[in-house]
Formats: C-alpha cells, sequence, structure tokens
C-alpha cells in the first residue's frame, strides 16, 4: 500500500539528473519574468471570459456538486463507467499504483511489438512516470504537445500544468530543437530562427513524421463520462486529435476521481474548464470517443482506471474535494508563492496550490519531509480557492493538511519544528484567522499551545517572532532559502529553520493575495 | 481482476465514514455539498443575434466565415479554398456544395495517413454550431467524414446551416445526445489548433489544419 508513495516521490527525482546549472538557471530572473508575464496574461484572460458568464457561479456550485456526487458514490460511478466501456468496446484495466498502471502500458506496447508510441500531454502519465518506465522497457515515448516536446526534448521538468515550457524562452527552445531533434528523429532546418510560428513550423514537422508511423497511442483524459463510457479530452494543439485518431491501438490512463456520472454533466465542464485554463471561452479542440468505433480512429482501445493514492486521498473528508480538481491551472496563476518559486520548487507533477495539498495527500503525510513542507508552501491568501472552477477551499485543505503534518512529527524532529513556526507564522498574521484556524482541526490550539509561540521566544527562535513586527523581509530571502534547501527538500531543517520562518511566504506576499 | 476489488474495496471503505454519518463539523465542503445540488445555471441564453454573434465568435479565433444563401455554397466552398486543388470530400456530403473543377479525392477505400497527408484540404458539413463559444462540432457521420479527414490536411472548411447553429454549451451538449448514444466520437472545433507554449506568443496552426474556413448557410 506504501508502493504507490514510493513511486510518487521518485517523480522528479527519477527522471534524467537536473544538472546543478539548470537548476541555478531556473532560479534566476528568466523564470521569473517569464512566470510572472504568463501568470498575469492568463488570469486577465481567464478573468475577461469569467465575467462574460452571469451564471458563473452557478457553473461552480453545480460542478463542485456533481464531483461530489461522484466522490460520495465512486464505487457505483466506477462500476457503471466499466460497464458502459466494456459495451462500447473498450478493454478497462485497474491499476492500484504507478507500477501496475506502467506495466499495463509495456504489456500492451509489447504485444503490438513497437519501440515506440505517441503521446498526449497528460497529467497523470507524468504522476505515474509512465516515460521513464516505458523506456526501462526499451520503448521510447514521444511527447506530442508542443512544450512537452520542449521539456523532453531539453532533458528537463515542466514548470506549470498548462504552459510547461515556460520557463524557457524562444532562443533556448530554437536551440535544444536544433541540438536535439535530429537525435530522435526528423531534424530541425539549419535554418531555424526563434520566431515562435518557426519553432512551432518545425514541431509540426519533427511530430508528423511520428503522427504517421505510430501504431500505439496513450493519452490521459479529462473527463470519463459513466453512463455513456465516453472519454473526453480537452486540448489546443491537434497534437491529442493525431493521437487519437491516427494510431490503431489507444491506451488512456485515467485516475478514478474523473468520472462525470452523464454526458449532460459535461456542459457544466466544457464551460467551466476552458475559460478557467486558458482563458478562452472554448479551446481550439474537444475529442470526444466512446469505445471502438469501427472505420474510424484506433480499433483497439484500452483505459486503465488508476488510484495511485487517489483512495487515500478519499478517505479524507476534508482533503477529499481535492479530487475534484479538473486540473485547469487557475489556481496557480494567481498564486503569489507560485509565481516567485515557479513550478519546480514544487518538487511534483502538480504544481502550485493545487499541488499543494494534492501530492502530500496522494504521497501521505510524513512520507518525507519535502513532502510535508509542501502544506506550508502558501500564504494561505485565498486568491486559488477565488478562482477554483469547483470550489475547493484549498486555504481550508492547506491547514488540515499542517495540523496532520504537525501530528505526524511528535517528538520534535526539526523538520516539525520549522513546520510549525511557518504554520504559526501564518495564523498569527491575524486574530480572525486565528480563530478560522481553531476551527480546523485544532492545529492552531496544538502549534501553539505546545510550541508557546505567542510571544516572544528564545534565540534562535526570537529571530522568528522579531520578524513579525519588522518589515516584510526581502522575498530574495525566501527564494534564497528555497534555493538554497532545494524547496525544503534537503531537509536542511535546523539550519534553514531560522530563515525559514523568516522568509516565510506570508512575508512574500506583496501583492493580490492578502485582503486588506 | 485483483486490482478492480482491491480499488473498489478502498473506495468503499474510505467512504465508510460517510455511510456512518459524519460529525457536522467536517469541514466547510459539507455546507456547500448541501446547497450544491443545484443546476441553476443558464440552460438557454438569449440572444439578439445568434448567428451574427457566431460569425463574430468564430472570426475571434482567427478562424474566416462566409454568409451565404442556400443555392451560393458551392461558390462560397470555391473561394474558402483559396487555391486548393485536391480536396478530401467525405461520403454523404450534399453534392451540390460541391465546387466545379476540384481535384476530388474520396476516402473510399479509406486513405492511408500519408495519403491524406498529401491532399490539400478538406470539405465537410457540421452538426452543431455553439454561437457563444464560436465552435463548430462534427459527430462524423455522414458528410463529416472519420476524424482523420479533418485532421490531416492543412485547410478545413466546414459548412454550417444556420438551423445547427445553437446558444451555447448546454444546447449543443443536448444536441449531441443522440450521436454520442449512437457510440460516435465527437471534435469539437473552435478556430484552427493554435499553441502559446513558447513565451505565450499565439501561433495558429500546430498540428491540426492550419486554416479553418467556416461557410455559413442561411
Ligand atoms: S484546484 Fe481548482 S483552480 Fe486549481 S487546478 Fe484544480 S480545478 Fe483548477
Amino acid at each position: 500500500m506504501n508502493k504507490p508513495a514510493t513511486s510518487n516521490t521518485a517523480t522528479f527525482l527519477g527522471m534524467p539528473p537536473f544538472p546543478v546549472a539548470a537548476r541555478e538557471a531556473l532560479a534566476n530572473s528568466q523564470l521569473r519574468r517569464n512566470l510572472r508575464h504568463a501568470t498575469h496574461t492568463i488570469r486577465s484572460k481567464r478573468a475577461r471570459v469569467v465575467e462574460e458568464l452571469d451564471d458563473w457561479e452557478q457553473l461552480r456550485l453545480a460542478g463542485a456538486a456533481i464531483k461530489d456526487d461522484v466522490l460520495g458514490n465512486l464505487g457505483g460511478y466506477l462500476e457503471q463507467l466499466e460497464e458502459s466501456l466494456t459495451r462500447a468496446g473498450a478493454t478497462v484495466h485497474w491499476a492500484r499504483d504507478a507500477a501496475e498502471a506502467n506495466q499495463v502500458v509495456i504489456d500492451i506496447a509489447r504485444s503490438h511489438k513497437v519501440d515506440e508510441v505517441v503521446k498526449v500531454k497528460s497529467m497523470v502519465t507524468g504522476e505515474i512516470e509512465l516515460n521513464a518506465a516505458l523506456e526501462a522497457a526499451g520503448i521510447s515515448a514521444w511527447e506530442t504537445d508542443l512544450a512537452e516536446l520542449i521539456v523532453q526534448l531539453g532533458n528537463d521538468l515542466p514548470s506549470h500544468i498548462l504552459v510547461p515550457a515556460i520557463h524557457r524562452n524562444r532562443s533556448e527552445v530554437r536551440d535544444i530543437f536544433l541540438r536535439e531533434m535530429g537525435k530522435v528523429g526528423r531534424p530541425a532546418e539549419a535554418d531555424l530562427t526563434d520566431e515562435p510560428a518557426q519553432l512551432a513550423g518545425a514541431a509540426r514537422r519533427h511530430l508528423r513524421e511520428k503522427f504517421l508511423r505510430a501504431k500505439v497511442a496513450v493519452s490521459g483524459a479529462n473527463f470519463a463520462v459513466a453512463d455513456t463510457g465516453t472519454l473526453v479530452v480537452v486540448e489546443s494543439e491537434g497534437n491529442g486529435r493525431m493521437c487519437l485518431t491516427l494510431p490503431e491501438v489507444l491506451i488512456s490512463v485515467v485516475g478514478i476521481e474523473k468520472v462525470v456520472p452523464t454526458w449532460t454533466d459535461l456542459e457544466v465542464f466544457l464551460q467551466l474548464l476552458p475559460r478557467s485554463s486558458t482563458g478562452e471561452r472554448m479551446n481550439p479542440y474537444t475529442s470526444t470517443w466512446t469505445g471502438v468505433t469501427p472505420g474510424d480512429g484506433p480499433q483497439e482501445v484500452h483505459v486503465v482506471l488508476l488510484d495511485n493514492g487517489r483512495t487515500k486521498v478519499l478517505a479524507d473528508e476534508v482533503g477529499r474535494q481535492a479530487l475534484r480538481c479538473i486540473r485547469c491551472s487557475a489556481c496557480l496563476n494567481v498564486c503569489p508563492v507560485y509565481e516567485r518559486v515557479g513550478g519546480h520548487a514544487y518538487g511534483s507533477i502538480y504544481p502550485g496550490p493545487i499541488g499543494a495539498i494534492l501530492t502530500p495527500m496522494l504521497r501521505g503525510v510524513g512520507t518525507d519531509e519535502a513532502t510535508d513542507a509542501l502544506p506550508f508552501a502558501s500564504s494561505l491568501c485565498g486568491a486559488c480557492y477565488e478562482v477554483c472552477p469547483v470550489l475547493i477551499d484549498i486555504p481550508e485543505v492547506l491547514v488540515h493538511l499542517r495540523g496532520k503534518v504537525v501530528d505526524s512529527h511528535r517528538g520534535g524532529v526539526p523538520g516539525a519544528l520549522q513546520a510549525a513556526m511557518t504554520g504559526a507564522s501564518w495564523t498569527l498574521r491575524r486574530s480572525s484567522r486565528l480563530a478560522l484556524a481553531q476551527r480546523f482541526a485544532g492545529l492552531s490550539g496544538r502549534v501553539l499551545g505546545r510550541r508557546g509561540l505567542i510571544g516572544r521566544m528564545p534565540p534562535p527562535l526570537s529571530r522568528w517572532t522579531d520578524a513579525r513586527d519588522a518589515p516584510a523581509p526581502s522575498r530574495e530571502s525566501f527564494r534564497a532559502w528555497w534555493a538554497r534547501t532545494d524547496g525544503g527538500r534537503s531537509g536542511a531543517g535546523s539550519t534553514a529553520a531560522g530563515s525559514t520562518a523568516a522568509g516565510s511566504p506570508s512575508d512574500t506576499t506583496d501583492e493580490g493575495g492578502e485582503p486588506r | 481482476m485483483k486490482a478492480r476489488e482491491e480499488i473498489l474495496r478502498r473506495v468503499r471503505s474510505a467512504l465508510v465514514a460517510d455511510r456512518q454519518g459524519r460529525s457536522s463539523d467536517a469541514g466547510g465542503d459539507q455546507g456547500k455539498k448541501d446547497q450544491g445540488t443545484s443546476r441553476g445555471y443558464a440552460h438557454t441564453r438569449d440572444l439578439p443575434d445568434r448567428l451574427a454573434l457566431f460569425v463574430e465568435r468564430v472570426e475571434d479565433y482567427q478562424a474566416s466565415v462566409i454568409r451565404t444563401r442556400p443555392d451560393d455554397v458551392a461558390a462560397a466552398v470555391a473561394k474558402s479554398l483559396v487555391g486548393a486543388r485536391r480536396v478530401v470530400v467525405p461520403r454523404g456530403f450534399n453534392p451540390s456544395w460541391v465546387p466545379q473543377g476540384l481535384d476530388i479525392v474520396l476516402d473510399e477505400p479509406a486513405l492511408r495517413a500519408d495519403e491524406l497527408d498529401a491532399v490539400e484540404a478538406v470539405v465537410t458539413s457540421a452538426v452543431v454550431g455553439i454561437a457563444v463559444t464560436g465552435t463548430i462540432v462534427l459527430d462524423h457521420t455522414a458528410g463529416q467524414g472519420r476524424r482523420a479527414l479533418t485532421l490531416v490536411p492543412d485547410v478545413h472548411v466546414c459548412v454550417v446551416t444556420a438551423d445547427q447553429v445553437v446558444g451555447d454549451v448546454p444546447e449543443a451538449v443536448a444536441r449531441l445526445s443522440s450521436s454520442v448514444n449512437a457510440g460516435q466520437p465527437l471534435t469539437w472545433i473552435s478556430g484552427p489548433s493554435a499553441t502559446s507554449d513558447i513565451e505565450l506568443d499565439r501561433v495558429e496552426g500546430v498540428h491540426g489544419p492550419r486554416t479553418l474556413r467556416v461557410v455559413l448557410v442561411g
């Protein structure tokens, strides 16, 4: 049962070593500038198209309610989905964890004697590290989303759910294409410029060769309709359509929380998702398919229903709402912490506010220090909740998880101290929040009571209490802390404790976030 | 079957507390849930000029639209083909909508992907148009071809009739339900393919047809 946690943890550690130089580069102003530009652009687009719908709040309520109904009756819906899929000619597989899901995909690929598959961008295959598993089995997995292609060719990590290569600028992309494309297929033209349209053209030609010859494709799904057995993929570039249409065999890995009860329910999500995600009224392409359609598209269709920690999240009554997530990434784009540290700092395929709650629950609190630090990577400003199309109260879950982290560290290892302090730093900011926090899981009572953090503390902790009344420290200190401790991952607990607290995320919230 | 039983068992045990009646302060979630089963959003939208909005919204995506009378469709299609000569026309496409003088390619027997790649354009009909979002939907029945036909060629000309255009997504979902129940795949198209993956610069046309032209009849 702990297997998923282990394999999850390996998500970023198990991938090709991330050069130190690259890591330093990521901490630089390029990343900051790109991220800032990206998040601000997308969020203002989102705001504009959300504004257009006067029933937006009702849509959010309905989205949350539909998902809650699904989660509350998940077993029945999964059985119904399985039955519908089977009736439509699909083969349904179940996978308890990443290893099982990967094995299913490998076995199917092997049964067709292929040494390559094409892939549609999908969070879940990132979560289970499918590419690495396929590679180990001698099967190349070609990412076909432009950003994922940039990330894959650059031997890099995604930094944003929606625009995973946002940390790369155009000349870097050009260099990567010129250097790497020829090694794995059709090379980029030598006179390639760094115009985005040219770069997209190079990707089109490079990938078309792969689309036309691929026998097996792997996708995720945004939604799986229980009563019809219909899967839905929402995308922009058309690489999804290529993968879903041209190969003979299609394997879709679908988290068990992706179920919606009926086809009609999509009328809600196909409004919520594109507007929240890319800030468009509708994304360029949405594909739906129901098992096998004779004479059209893949004639062998597999669906892998994946748990990999989701039932653990389901068992947490407060945290369960995270399973409503439709991966729109709106919460990333409004998050002041995300904007500063970028996606890599979260050490997981799921970055930003949703990652800060989902990752610890999928892996399990107490798995490791890096995971336990995630619920503290927030100023609890609430902006994420404001924009979430399915009303996930991320601050509520963060506070809840902070309590669990503190509980799991009874005995006072440095990590726990660090955690408790960061938690308290937030709690103390406003008395109203103190009251709020006390309502949740009794966290603040335990933290404050046991640690006695109200008032002054003896050195070296006094540095922390002193900071309360001082002007907010420069945000550099927070970044410096992330850089030094690898986003808290290195477990540099005791040495980092002072500066962690002093430079905690809550202090660096200099805009947008804090209700005034 | 082991994984299946195990996952379903985990799901049920995760929900056991619910069945036994949970404490009332289990989290803010609960309150939302109680008021939540509402479907209070708009199921239809009151649009003064549905067709004009459809045109405006499709054009918003850099796709061009020609509005035409029923007897001028072939001319509008010809114009929309922007010089493409080798054109795939799926079975069931209204013959009176096909312009003269084209090198028509039929998908019978089914073209291989590389053969399709050598074709310049495809002309199809649609099943639904959505005004608010500027979307056209294909259910890949007669006149629309299998999915690959509208994917591989670089130009897609799509003929939509006025009666196919609905207000917003809920009306479209309702109309499409019979197609879905019949097992048909759907392709929702809102403008040509696009990416903003490089520095958030929007580039029209990555893998799908880089040119989308809509002919609105009526
Ligand atoms: S938590 Fe909400 S806002 Fe964030 S990605 Fe998920 S659905 Fe979107």
